[in-house]
């Protein structure tokens, strides 16, 4: 039956959970799950997949934004409708991959989507730099300091010769988050791209008592910065804005505690973070460059060092190094040299466990 | 037909080889009223340099506390298409493989009770439907179930909805049934996807092997990683093929093509452990000393695999900074069978959330708890026993708590008999 909008318990399902996962399966995955013998990268953007059967599945991996309309997720469906018996699926970075299982549609596929102008660029997969995940920032999040939309794409186009071709000693993994709140946990990241602000929030204090439960917004802050005082007949607070590491926290508590400003906000980058435990250990991002102002639409100074970093890693770094191995082999005081980004009082720590992070040996480079 | 905001900042976004998602908005707002006022509010704060959304609001669908996210534009007089711009969470089949049928009906369901703009995907792993208003929550949630037979993801402090990497769906590497462990972790707890009981949010990802693709270790309060227990299984013929050259080094990843392998240098020399010796012909392991990173596995994909021995590594407590700092994942079961029906696994999924339950203070992430109350502490509340794989180093403070219950009368002392031995 239809729905009813005068009962809407009527017939009502609840959780019947996602969709069980080999529902969408093309029948080449139902038949090889588990025999998977080994795979190739043909070309940046095509894999194949051989099984122990024999078959033979070709991925297409092509770039995207994550921010997209049905209009091109319906684009999306008719072209693997047309090569790949309409199967497809999403990667965990954003990228579409095309399942091809008729080897004669590769070729086809691959023409048809390089000849659709720039919505499709074809690459993503080994030593390249591929699609960078990333949070809502302007377009839809009520905390950001930037957009996250806008400079991937301005960071993306920079680097878009990374993206379909496998130069690079292995893979940078590049994550945009728009505020420390890190929506898209981009704290190990080979290149992280953080939306910071710079100001304390200031403070409503007609508004707190009636939108805000101040116990909770004193709890809320990690440094303790957060008082309640009484302003007039008001209930409110007041912040140490001296223990303000600009976090946001409260604000997410209390709408009455602004802290975004165009002067205020804008982008710290860090470098040399990793997920997997290849070779080395999973790393954290550390500090490469505390401020750069916003800079929409295209946000030059972000992109130019961004650049900076990658043609440095490129040129130094051994084969198989990712970033973050690269710099702990060379040392940090090389990656400032080698990158020419200036080394100030915001990248020596000063947070808890700050001493963790301090030269407690001699060893070090002139 | 022009659209009704002029857009001179974003027009800049559609420049560049890169995929525009300016273009595709603009696309839309020809006939989505919604998507052009979304362009025009977007455009307002790239010349302000400021978001213009506010915070959610409480809004949902009956019987559910998560999965619809409320959120308002703070200038509906500009921009009244948005002044309502809710966010639905779609649960996303696991490791995200579709057909077009399912797809093309999400996109007509999205079309009509919504703004036609989506994420593909969100960071955790849902279908994002971006923008609708509260009218549309329920005939949407009814349709979404009843004819799609799909359900609502996550969000608040539920459990979040699970992901996993696509293991052995199309991976030669995985150890785990990724996805089957996803589904099972989604469906047993579909009260805990959908209703608010914890102190906050908590998140479950599956990762087949140390590659870790979808970032497990990084991010998921409870990261499931697939390892192997026994011998890296070696095809010797294959490691000489990769010497002589007959096969693509790192599977193609290098962009070089077919070219010999420098086993000393890419190889031997690039083991964490050196734990692999090659004479000219055969490559020999010592798996005792493997730390089974996968960098040799990768590096001849064809030659090498991981053993047949194959389980989970368990680690908990990996979150993003807020509050306490990013912290990644510790190790708490260094192997487990990670076989259906998982009621191993699910014993100790629920111990560990009773204790955080009982413990946690509200917004405190379980790896915070176990920071302010111990490793120990959490362990005992799941009954696991230490073991040198959980630590990097054993402390090397002497501040120890030690268990009274260890010491013969506890902390009882005979202070009469103390002080007939010593004069004060």
């Amino acid at each position: 039956m239809p729905f009813d909008p005068n009962n809407i318990m009527a017939d009502r399902i609840t959780d019947i959970g996602p969709p069980k996962y080999d529902s969408f399966w093309p029948p080449i995955v139902k038949d090889n799950y588990g025999k998977w013998k080994y795979h190739e990268i043909l070309e940046p953007g095509v894999l194949v997949h051989v099984s122990e059967t024999g078959a033979e599945l070709y991925s297409v991996r092509v770039g995207a934004a994550r921010l997209i309309t049905v209009d091109l997720i319906r684009d999306i469906c008719d072209i693997a409708d047309k090569y790949c018996g309409g199967y497809l699926r999403w990667t965990t970075r954003n990228n579409v991959e095309f399942l091809v299982s008729d080897k004669s549609k590769l070729q086809p596929l691959l023409d048809d989507l390089r000849s659709r102008g720039n919505w499709f660029p074809i690459g993503g997969t080994g030593n390249s730099i591929t699609n960078i995940v990333h949070t809502q920032g302007w377009a839809h999040c009520h905390t950001p300091a930037i957009d996250a939309s806008g400079p991937v794409k301005a960071v993306m186009d920079d680097l878009f010769e990374y993206f379909g071709s496998h130069k690079l000693p292995a893979q940078v993994r590049i994550a945009l988050a728009c505020c420390l709140n890190m929506c898209g946990a981009v704290h190990c990241s080979d290149i992280a791209i953080l939306g910071v602000h710079r100001k304390p929030p200031f403070i409503e204090h007609e508004r707190v008592q009636n939108v805000c439960e101040i116990p909770l917004v004193i709890a809320s802050c990690p440094t303790a910065a957060i008082k309640p005082k009484k302003v007039g007949e008001l209930k409110s607070i007041e912040i140490n804005n001296a223990r303000c590491m600009f976090c946001g926290n409260c604000y997410t508590m209390c709408p009455a505690l602004p802290l975004a400003n165009r002067d205020g906000d804008g982008i710290a980058l860090w470098v040399g973070g990793k997920v997997s435990n290849v070779t080395s250990a999973p790393m954290f991002s550390k500090l490469a460059v505390p401020f750069i102002p916003n800079e929409p639409p295209r946000w030059p100074t972000t992109v130019k060092t961004i650049r900076k970093m990658v043609e440095a890693y490129a040129a130094g770094a051994r084969r198989y190094e990712r970033m973050g191995e690269w710099i702990n082999r060379i040392g940090w005081e090389r990656f400032f040299e080698k990158t020419g980004i200036e080394f100030s009082h915001e990248h020596i720590d000063d947070y808890r466990l700050a001493m963790t992070t301090w030269r407690t040996t001699t060893q070090f480079k002139f | 037909m022009a659209l009704k905001h002029a857009t001179p900042m974003l027009d800049e976004l559609e420049k560049g080889p890169w995929p525009s998602f300016v273009t595709d908005m603009k696309r839309i707002a020809a006939r989505k009223p919604m998507c052009e006022d979304w362009l025009g509010l977007m455009e307002m704060s790239y010349r302000d340099m400021e978001g213009h959304w506010k915070h959610g609001g409480i809004v949902g669908v009956f019987g559910y506390g998560g999965g619809v996210i409320g959120r308002y534009c703070d200038r509906p007089d500009l921009f009244p298409g948005v002044a309502h711009f809710h966010t639905v969470r779609v649960n996303q089949p696991a490791s995200k493989f579709y057909n077009t049928e399912i797809l093309r009906r999400i996109c007509a369901l999205w079309e009509e009770k919504g703004s036609g703009v989506t994420n593909m995907h969100g960071s955790t792993g849902d279908i994002i439907l971006l923008g609708t208003t509260t009218d549309q929550l329920e005939p949407l949630f009814y349709e979404l179930t009843h004819d799609l037979g799909m359900d609502l993801g996550g969000s608040g402090s539920n459990m979040r909805t699970p992901e996993g990497c696509l293991g052995k769906a199309r991976c030669e590497w995985s150890c785990l049934d990724t996805q089957d462990i996803i589904y099972d972790i989604t469906m047993q707890y579909q009260d805990a996807l959908h209703r608010p009981m914890f102190p906050y949010k908590f998140k479950f990802k599956c990762s087949g092997c140390a590659c870790d693709c979808v970032a497990a270790i990084a991010r998921a309060d409870c990261s499931i990683i697939g390892t192997w227990r026994d011998n890296i299984q070696i095809d010797q013929e294959a490691v000489r093929a990769y010497v002589g050259g007959e096969f693509a080094v790192h599977g193609g990843a290098g962009g070089e093509g077919k070219r010999a392998l420098d086993m000393t240098t890419e190889v031997l020399e690039r083991c964490p452990t050196r734990c692999m010796e090659w004479d000219g012909k055969n490559l020999k392991i010592w798996d005792e000393d493997c730390t089974r990173c996968m960098h040799c596995i990768r590096v001849m994909p064809r030659a090498l695999k991981p053993g047949k021995d194959t389980g989970a590594t368990v680690l908990v407590g990996a979150k993003a900074p807020i509050l306490e700092g990013a912290q990644l994942s510790s190790v708490v079961i260094p192997f487990l069978k990670m076989e259906p029906p998982y009621e191993e696994f699910h014993e100790f999924v629920e111990k560990m959330w009773d204790w955080w339950m009982e413990n946690g203070k509200n917004r405190e992430r379980l790896g915070e708890l176990i920071q302010r109350l111990g490793l120990r502490e959490f362990l005992k509340a799941c009954e696991l026993t230490p073991d040198p794989r959980m630590v990097n180093t054993p402390r090397y403070n002497p501040y120890i708590f030690y268990d009274p219950e260890t010491v013969p009368g506890g902390w009882e002392h005979d202070a009469k008999a103390y002080r007939e031995r010593h004069q004060a």
